[in-house]
């Protein structure tokens, strides 16, 4: 009952009075529901490989985003966890309720690997690096075929649930509480760490912050989720393979929060909600497939180059100059310390 | 064999040479990772692919059209494109990236996926320690190592190779002493492409065209910077060869060995990170904000 009133409290005084979150908060609703209308198993596949995505995305955002480690291997992680979770379910008999956080677990060892180095790497120089970690890993892959299957992966991983439903509830209710803790943790004074590594590392080592330490827990936070995304992905889809590791896959995290918006944490969910669908509704014209993505990809970001989910939250909402809290556009007062707003 | 590895890996190591030199070039000048660079490359290719091909154009001819044709457009594409969201790093990432992407699949809605060849612009060779040599191969080699002395020329002795580096070294100082940043960037790219079309072009009668050709030099161009060090044409020149070599080995030692080319060359530029992360001539961009 407190719990209720709390979340009644909550929705009135935080989502309410501000347009994009009352549409986010109704498209969660609507997505919450959306097994009531149709149980279409393709398109509740979309839906759960959106989920996956959304978190691993958003994992992306978290690094490159907030603390400016563009890494452009992020793939890694995700691989590492889905041959993870996909060896210890065949060779051991896990159930994936077990191997999805023990393969996260191993992705975040991967992030402190590829973070202990990456200390002494700057912008290009870094991005470059992490490039190149998740192709080498694929030559092991492929060298140890008898263990990872080689080219052709491995197969027959078991299911995350019984039901196609059921995996949609499963991925939907996994994605809004990671979504939410990754929110969280960039609200928090980690957060405010993290945003100033990426503005001037130079001062915040300068105020007595232990930057090594907290770029080392972006990593391990990063890989963290993106592993978690990763080691549902290979329960869903119910094959690991050398496709986890592609740069392909690193890059199409970068993508979807570059067209969300960077460094939001909602731009990537954003970004994923509209390209996995647009991307799967260009499948009725195959030819012509990455061609339009392409163009699309380069229209938004000419135009929008903050991002979809930046450009539309700047349009319906501005900022109390005095509280810096957010207002609906509508409002002549804050709704926090009743200052004035101007219109325009 | 050695002699087979020479002449494949100095022909190699030209034509990365020539990539690395134009984006080198541009990531010091404009502060941009253009990873377009190697489509106009492919662009380059295709031009000449189709001129020759189709219309029957004199190679000759063809090369100096698809050399124009390719500057301007990556010059548009620039202007157009990716130096009005230049302020966001990322986002000029994706842009470059996108517009490779485009560029593949417009050359694969066209001319399909098919390997394809241009004829060689003159005919016959000679033998050099057992090793056959064509002409046109020899023409290439001269033509790479003709322009990249041009290249040196233009920077060490020219008000503009001056103004090229000085913007390469500090882009506020430069600014402060009277040059003017945005048209050096501007012409920056445009010699950038330039030198992305001649390689495109000299080695389209020796390499089989295809859409996705782009792909395996971005990922050594890509390594030849960082072990050459960021911004530094010397650097990239030198790099450029010793990876050339390490693949061309590589390939012709290792079973299965053309699998492995990309991910060796990624190798080397790890190692290079890991001891000395400026590069061999790089220089440190510590003070940079």
């Amino acid at each position: 009952m407190a719990l209720f009133s709390w979340l009644i409290k909550y929705l009135s005084k935080e989502v309410f009075p501000l347009p994009t979150r009352m549409f986010a908060f109704v498209c969660l609703v609507f997505l919450l529901f959306l097994p009531l209308l149709t149980r279409d198993p393709y398109l509740l596949r979309i839906l759960i490989l959106a989920n996956i995505f959304a978190v691993f995305a958003a994992s992306w955002d978290l690094l490159s985003g907030y603390v400016g480690q563009i890494n452009l291997g992020h793939a890694l992680f995700f691989g590492v966890s889905a041959y993870a979770s996909a060896i210890l379910n065949l060779k051991l008999g896990w159930p994936p309720l077990l191997t999805v956080p023990a393969g996260a677990l191993l992705a975040v060892l991967a992030g402190l690997v590829v973070g202990v180095p990456a200390l002494r790497l700057k912008g290009p120089y870094l991005a470059l690096a992490t490039l190149a970690l998740p192709v080498i890993l694929m030559g092991v892959v492929f060298m140890f075929p008898g263990l990872t299957g080689g080219e052709l992966g491995i197969s027959g991983v078991a299911r995350l649930a019984k039901t196609r439903v059921a995996e949609y509830y499963f991925t939907y209710f996994l994605m809004v509480a990671l979504i939410a803790i990754i929110w969280k943790i960039t609200d928090s004074r980690v957060g405010l760490i993290f945003h100033a590594i990426r503005e001037d590392e130079i001062a915040v080592r300068a105020s007595g912050i232990n930057t090594t330490f907290y770029k080392l827990l972006a990593f391990c936070l990063s890989g963290l989720f993106a592993g978690l995304a990763g080691g549902l992905y290979a329960h869903f889809m119910r094959i690991a393979g050398p496709a986890t590791l592609e740069m392909v896959t690193s890059f199409q995290a970068v993508i979807w929060t570059i067209f969300g918006g960077i460094a939001t944490v909602y731009g990537p969910v954003v970004g994923v909600f509209i390209l996995v669908p647009v991307m799967e509704l260009l499948r009725l014209v195959p030819e012509v497939r990455m061609l339009a993505f392409a163009l699309i990809l380069i229209l938004v970001l000419r135009f929008l180059p903050e991002g979809i989910a930046s450009w539309v939250q700047d349009r319906l909402e501005k900022e109390c100059p005095r509280c810096k809290a957010r207002n609906a556009f509508t409002r002549r007062q804050c709704r926090v310390c009743f200052a004035p707003l101007e219109n325009g | 064999m050695l002699a087979n590895i020479f002449v494949m890996g100095l022909l190699n190591g030209c034509v990365y040479a020539l990539l690395a030199a134009g984006f080198s070039l541009i990531f010091g000048v404009g502060r941009i990772l253009h990873l377009t660079h190697t489509a106009y490359y492919m662009l380059a290719a295709y031009i000449i692919f189709h001129l020759v091909g189709a219309a029957g154009v004199s190679p000759v001819l063809a090369v100096f059209v698809s050399v124009l044709a390719t500057t301007i457009g990556g010059v548009l594409f620039y202007r157009l494109l990716i130096e009005p969201v230049r302020e966001h790093e990322t986002t000029v990432l994706i842009m470059t990236l996108a517009l490779a992407m485009f560029f593949q699949e417009v050359m694969l809605l066209i001319f399909g996926g098919h390997f394809r060849g241009v004829p060689a612009m003159v005919g016959g060779f000679t033998t050099i320690w057992g090793v056959k040599v064509t002409y046109q191969y020899v023409l290439s080699m001269v033509t790479i190592v003709f322009v990249l002395a041009a290249v040196w020329l233009l920077l060490s002795k020219t008000r503009l190779g001056i103004a090229l580096r000085a913007t390469a070294q500090d882009r506020e100082v430069a600014n402060l002493m009277g040059i003017n940043v945005g048209l050096t960037a501007t012409l920056a790219m445009l010699i950038a492409v330039a030198l992305a079309a001649i390689a495109g072009a000299v080695v389209s009668p020796l390499y089989v065209l295809e859409p996705a050709m782009w792909t395996h030099p971005l990922v050594v161009v890509l390594a030849v910077v960082i072990v050459g060090g960021m911004g530094s044409i010397k650097g990239s020149i030198m790099a450029a060869f010793i990876l050339a070599f390490a693949e061309t080995l590589i390939v012709f030692l290792v079973p299965n060995g053309a699998f492995l080319r990309g991910a060796f060359s990624l190798f080397i530029m790890l190692v290079v990170l890991m001891l000395r992360p400026e590069g061999l001539y790089g220089v440190f961009f510590e003070g940079e904000r």
